[in-house]
């Protein structure tokens, strides 16, 4: 009894808690205001408004549905930014990989896997903090960028990242960019969780709307930090895994079945 | 006396006759000084600039580097002084891009002030949507080496780009 006792006092919804958490959701209150601000944050903000770190941007990849040969989520995106799929690029090694698809086998089980790998947009990005000239940063948002006006194509970041997201530009691309996408030799790239369309107010990403398109419906795209999304409803449910959670970098992308 | 007024008659005339030439040739393409002066076209859509044109051509430059700053860092995609805006606004109806031939319009001024820009190597030249001139565009563009792999079939690289459009 006197165990039982000394639980319900350890339990997380004592009072002095509870008050705070109040105090916590009246505070977010006020900067969301009512109704229609709550929604516009979730689903994209007026064009004249910084990006907010109120929202997180997050990716739920689920490898169990991802399908063995599909990459509908690779050329979508080689579609929606305009670079040049590595099958169709003259310098394959040297291929911009925004996304790509991975087939791992488990050398025991033969237990096959499929996933695709991409920028993970960590919360504590390495190429960041390697970063000579401050181009590689994180948006307020959580989205991580190439400042391409300052990035002097070092590639230290390329080195930094542990999931080899990133590349770089080696030729000119003689103005074959999207308008919306700028891109260009001597830069560093990588994916960019479609910022063009999250600007837009989309609220979604290429690749996801090819998945979903394809029916496979692997992916999912959302702000995390809004318990109503349905990244968050679904990574509440899943048992999800961060590759290479043993660096502690807290990932924006999020992988289930791996 | 006679000579030095037949010397004036004739410095005269050779006065007149290159002034004549001069005022011919600023026909085809304004000069000053000798140098061909900037071809500055009208832009393409909408009645004025964002700001008075004497602002502009000495401070465009000023707002853009401020606009791209709040765009790429905060996400801040306000249309007034976006690049992009500038391009949607005065590409040349003749090759669709602010920067393809010498006489688009920031190619042309920045050429007779001979201040190179690299603006267009990372942006596009052209407008969003309005591809129809080149075959290849950057909708297509990652498609070139599979055009090129189809040049050989029966249709051609030109036609394949034609019905897609």
């Amino acid at each position: 009894m006197s165990d039982m006792k000394s639980m319900s006092d350890k339990t997380p919804s004592s009072p002095e808690r509870r008050h705070f958490i109040n105090a916590a959701t009246v505070a977010a209150g006020v900067t969301l205001v009512p109704g229609v601000m709550l929604i516009e944050v979730a689903h994209g903000r007026p064009e004249d408004q910084a990006a907010s770190s109120a929202v997180r941007w997050g990716m739920l990849v689920d490898a169990t549905k991802c399908a063995t040969g599909c990459d509908e989520c690779v050329s979508a995106c080689s579609t929606e930014n305009g670079w040049t799929p590595v099958a169709e690029s003259q310098h394959k090694k040297q291929a911009p990989q925004w996304i790509r698809k991975l087939e791992l086998q488990d050398p025991l089980t033969q237990l096959e896997t499929n996933l695709p790998m991409m920028c993970q947009h960590c919360a504590e990005p390495p190429c960041v903090d390697v970063c000579p000239t401050g181009a590689s940063f994180k948006r307020a948002d959580g989205i991580v960028l190439v400042n391409r006006h300052t990035c002097i194509g070092c590639r230290y970041c390329m080195m930094a990242c542990p999931y080899k997201a990133r590349s770089l530009v080696h030729e000119p691309l003689n103005d074959t960019q999207k308008p919306d996408v700028p891109r260009g030799v001597g830069c560093v790239e990588a994916c960019t969780f479609c910022v063009q369309k999250v600007d837009r107010g989309d609220g979604t990403t290429a690749c996801v709307e090819a998945c979903t398109a394809a029916g496979h419906n692997a992916l999912v795209f959302g702000d995390m930090n809004d318990p109503e999304s349905e990244i968050s409803k679904r990574l509440r449910e899943l048992p999800t895994k961060q590759v290479r959670a043993d660096l502690n970098l807290n990932l924006g992308v999020r992988y289930h079945g791996i | 006396m006679a000579g030095k007024i037949k010397r004036l008659l004739a410095l005269g005339a050779v006065v007149l006759t290159t002034a004549a030439l001069a005022w011919a040739g600023s026909e085809d393409q304004p000069k000053a000084g000798g140098a061909p002066k900037p071809v500055i076209t009208k832009a393409t859509k909408g009645e004025h600039c964002v700001e008075p044109n004497d602002f502009m051509r000495r401070n465009h430059m000023k707002v853009l580097l401020h606009h791209r700053d709040e765009t790429v860092l905060e996400g801040i995609r306000t249309k007034k002084y976006s690049l992009k805006e500038c391009i949607n606004c005065h590409a040349s109806e003749k090759t669709g891009s602010v920067a393809a031939s010498k006489d688009d319009f920031c190619v042309s001024c920045h050429s007779y002030a001979a201040v190179k820009i690299d603006c267009f190597d990372c942006h596009s030249t052209k407008p969003q949507g309005s591809m129809a001139m080149h075959p290849l565009n950057a909708e297509t563009a990652h498609y070139a080496h599979k055009l090129a792999a189809q040049a050989n079939s029966k249709v051609s690289a030109e036609e394949m780009a034609g019905v897609a459009q």
